[in-house]
């Protein structure tokens, strides 16, 4: 799984590309965490443009990424979530309480 | 009587995480013959990945151990899969298929089961402490017009 973290201001996007799953998923929250402790950002948005599967692995990604945002005292947006990734969100009852937007640009 | 698959496959494999992949797709490419549309096919691996995953985190916490799956069709287009372990089994199987029930720390989110649940028609779980688990799923694979 590929990670790409950028900084603009203090929001903090995260790129996901590939499959997220338990095993791929440690390497996500890391990446996540560092880039969280550098950029103490006020807005956290998670791209799931580029995952091609994703299993429940994702949602105790999602849950961390809440808790600290929560933490922080900012705001979690996952943007560009497919439709496969959209139905374990729905299945587990996340989709009610983060916010999910389409593409970035036309938020 | 036993009914008797139409087609089978049957994998082993050794309970790394970089199992998960392979045991996903391996059963999504078996289950394309029934001809399933992209949300039933996602829906599968979906089943698959959190039951392997379960084996792998769960079943051989502090070893590595021996999975199985078997991936089976069944007249009328319906796939069965099985997975099992010869792990350490589940002490109260109930209290595991409960929503946001784990085990596993902050890792997992513990809807595992529950995603298969509503993912799969059925889903059954028989465990024996210290002598393992088996994890049965089936899914009827809608017949589409123009299927031939």
């Amino acid at each position: 799984m590929e990670v790409r973290t950028k900084t603009t201001e203090r929001e903090l996007t995260i790129g996901l590309r590939g499959e997220l799953d338990h095993h791929s998923a440690r390497e996500v929250v890391t990446a996540m965490e560092r880039a969280a402790d550098a950029a103490l950002p006020s807005s956290l948005v998670m791209d799931f443009g580029g995952v091609t599967f994703m299993d429940s692995s994702g949602i105790a990604v999602v849950m961390r990424a809440e808790r600290r945002m929560c933490a922080l005292g900012g705001s979690l947006v996952l943007v560009n979530v497919p439709q496969q990734a959209r139905r374990v969100f729905d299945a587990a009852g996340i989709s009610a309480h983060v916010r999910m937007e389409g593409p970035p640009d036309q938020a | 009587m036993k009914v008797k698959p139409d087609n089978y496959i049957a994998l082993e494999f050794l309970s790394r995480s970089a199992n998960e992949g392979f045991a996903r797709t391996a059963t999504a490419a078996f289950a394309a013959q029934l001809d399933p549309t992209l949300d039933e096919l996602g829906d599968i691996k979906t089943a698959v990945s959190e039951a392997v995953t379960n084996a792998i985190v769960h079943a051989y916490p502090d070893a590595l151990g021996k999975i199985s799956l078997r991936a089976s069709i069944f007249d009328g287009n319906l796939l069965e899969i099985v997975v099992r372990d010869w792990g350490c089994g589940i002490a109260d199987v109930d209290r595991a298929r409960e929503p946001l029930y784990t085990t596993g720390g902050e890792e997992r989110s513990g809807m595992g089961f529950t995603i298969m649940e509503s993912f799969m028609d059925s889903l059954s779980v028989r465990s024996r402490q210290g002598k393992g688990t088996v994890v049965t799923m089936k899914r009827r694979i809608s017949q589409r017009a123009g299927r031939k």
